[in-house]
């Protein structure tokens, strides 16, 4: 089903994802803005307030860095650095409409195995600045992993499975009629839940929770603090994005051109994403774990083998 | 890239590995040194499967069973550390063969 | 060609990493430097044309160090390295032992008569290893189940400190259970 890119969509992918993540991020200000200070009375106002991001990034662009005593200053940027990496690898497996950087033949366990690395990045942001409440961030970040993981891993076995191949374009190609999400809700669901735990935003965000003043963040200014928190918002717009080849059929839909479907799909996603921050609070791990483990684990079982079923029987 | 090439790789993974198994006196760092060891024989056997016989899966077999072997060597010595560290306070191997005393 | 340049890469970093790891003093460098040494040797696996294995080693690599690196801080007394320190014992008698080892592999590697290759490798590896492991070596994939069900059950009777009667009470009828942190299923 996929189709041969050219070899600039190498540099293409970062540049769009990054545009991607700038458009969330600035839905999410206005929302934010919104909440604390009412309408925007105009359009200018609603420009103002969508912009506020990106006044932020440059206020970082041009903080000077601050420094922790015996911060172990190599292993601290490997994590920074780790984030935005992990997400744009998990992003080649990403195909806009029918086309993607790379689909190789295991393209699930790679998206998998890349957006993994946030464990060792965050954990190693946290252990950088020798800092305590900034290390207890990298520790809720591995709590909340090994909560998350499992189930998230059953919920894109699941879509595999439905498909029979762990190639993304396969799963795409499979789901020409029916959408995965349509006769696989639960696992689309475990899907979203792990797609904001995974890039610990919003619901998920103890790891960065004001409680320990910014916890893995905490120390990080600058470009660091920069590129960490961008980085933050790649995985979110990748993981999402994964989520429609996996689950919301890819580019298939009627009239519009399949890159236009997927980029629609992906804002709904997204949207839903940024709306789940506003609607859930912020949940504490030793919570959400004996959820995963007892409720979500069993539930994407049994998806997996009413899905086993039904395949055989096809 | 060649089958003697990856095999004295898997060797000298395999080496480095049970260097730091022998001298580690700290349990959890005698464990790195078996996952290298692993590490090697991971490495050992998909060079196997790839020169010798990549008609039959087995050596891929070979490498599932490091991996999972890797898996169930971490979980139980992590475990083996903490169950001695709560009721001796024992973490170092020599300490540990002095509670036969 | 490029296969061998990445090759060499991988095979030099994997061994330097390896040796760092018993080099370092901080213990998450040294969990870490592990962890680029098994990365690599993922590399080698997916150059060997295994795509399924060698992702699944990076992802079970990075998942396993990222663990492992919390116990390394908890059970070692100087877990940053900020006070250089040796923790050796036998290091002469262990050097000895290792390079014999090695020279005894090698030369093994280098004097044998391998066999030629037969066949060639299947289109999808993947799909070969998953027939295999639920066809013929159907044993010891039943095999490998039992034993990770055992290494749950194990891990959990050797390193939990609280039983049911500590959680319910003697005659187990406390509820909701008495623990230090409660959980989020209200039980």
């Amino acid at each position: 089903m996929s189709e041969a890119v050219p070899p600039w969509a190498v540099v293409i992918l970062p540049i769009a994802l990054v545009s991607v993540a700038v458009v969330t991020v600035g839905f999410d200000a206005v929302l934010s803005a919104a909440a604390v200070r009412g309408r925007p009375g105009s359009l200018r106002e609603l420009g103002f307030r969508a912009a506020a991001p990106l006044r932020e990034v440059l206020r970082l662009l041009v903080q000077p860095s601050r420094r922790t005593t015996a911060a172990d200053t190599a292993l601290g940027r490997i994590g920074v650095v780790l984030v935005p990496v992990a997400a744009v690898l998990a992003g080649a497996v990403l195909p806009l409409g029918f086309r993607s950087l790379s689909d190789p033949t295991v393209g699930i366990v790679w998206f998998n195995a890349m957006e993994a690395l946030a464990w060792a990045a965050v954990w190693l942001t946290g252990w950088g600045p020798n800092s305590a409440l900034s290390l207890i961030g990298g520790y809720r970040f591995l709590a909340q992993g090994l909560a998350y993981e499992l189930p998230h891993m059953f919920a894109i076995t699941t879509a595999a499975l439905g498909a029979e191949s762990l190639q993304v374009g396969e799963v795409v190609a499979a789901q020409d009629g029916l959408w995965f999400a349509v006769w696989m809700p639960v696992a689309f669901f475990v899907y979203l839940l792990s797609a904001m735990a995974m890039s610990f935003w919003g619901p998920f965000g103890h790891p960065l929770g004001r409680d320990a003043a910014g916890g893995a963040a905490m120390e990080l200014s600058g470009v660091d603090r920069l590129v960490f928190l961008g980085g933050r918002w790649l995985l979110m717009v990748v993981t999402a994005g994964v989520s429609v080849p996996l689950f919301l059929g890819g580019g298939h839909g009627p009239l519009l051109p399949a890159w236009a479907w997927t980029l629609v799909k992906t804002a709904l996603v997204l949207a839903a994403l940024v709306a789940g921050r506003r609607l859930l609070p912020t949940l504490r791990m030793e919570r959400y774990t004996e959820f995963a483990w007892l409720v979500l684990v069993p539930a994407t079982l049994l998806q997996a083998l009413v899905v086993a079923v039904v395949v055989l029987n096809r | 890239m060649s089958l003697d090439l990856l095999l004295l790789l898997a060797a000298a993974l395999f080496s480095i590995g049970l260097f730091g198994a022998l001298t580690q006196q700290s349990i959890v760092m005698l464990m790195m040194g078996l996952e290298l060891m692993l590490g090697g024989i991971i490495v050992g056997a998909s060079a196997i499967w790839h020169y010798i016989t990549p008609d039959t899966a087995d050596g891929q077999v070979l490498v599932v069973l490091a991996v999972t072997v890797m898996a169930v060597e971490m979980a139980v010595g992590f475990a083996v550390v903490t169950a001695l560290f709560r009721t001796r306070e024992v973490d170092m191997t020599d300490m540990a063969a002095e509670l036969r005393e | 060609m490029s296969e061998d340049i990445v090759f060499w890469v991988l095979a030099v970093l994997a061994v330097a990493a390896g040796v760092m790891v018993f080099r370092f003093d901080s213990m998450a460098r040294a969990t870490y430097a592990l962890l680029l040494s098994l990365l690599c040797v993922g590399g080698e696996v997916l150059l060997l044309g295994l795509d399924y294995l060698g992702v699944v080693i990076v992802l079970m690599m990075t998942l396993e160090m990222a663990i492992m690196a919390v116990f390394m801080v908890m059970y070692m007394m100087n877990p940053a390295g900020l006070m250089p320190m040796s923790m050796l014992h036998n290091k002469k008698g262990a050097a000895v032992i290792c390079v014999s080892v090695f020279a005894a592999l090698a030369s093994g590697v280098l004097l044998a008569r391998w066999p030629a290759r037969r066949g060639g490798p299947p289109t999808d590896p993947t799909m070969s290893l998953g027939m295999s492991l639920m066809g013929p070596q159907m044993l010891t994939m039943v095999t490998l189940g039992m034993a990770l069900f055992a290494t749950i059950v194990s891990t959990v009777v050797l390193a939990t400190r609280r039983g049911r009667y500590d959680r319910f009470g003697d005659d187990l009828r406390t509820r909701p259970a008495d623990d230090p942190v409660p959980g989020g299923g209200g039980r």
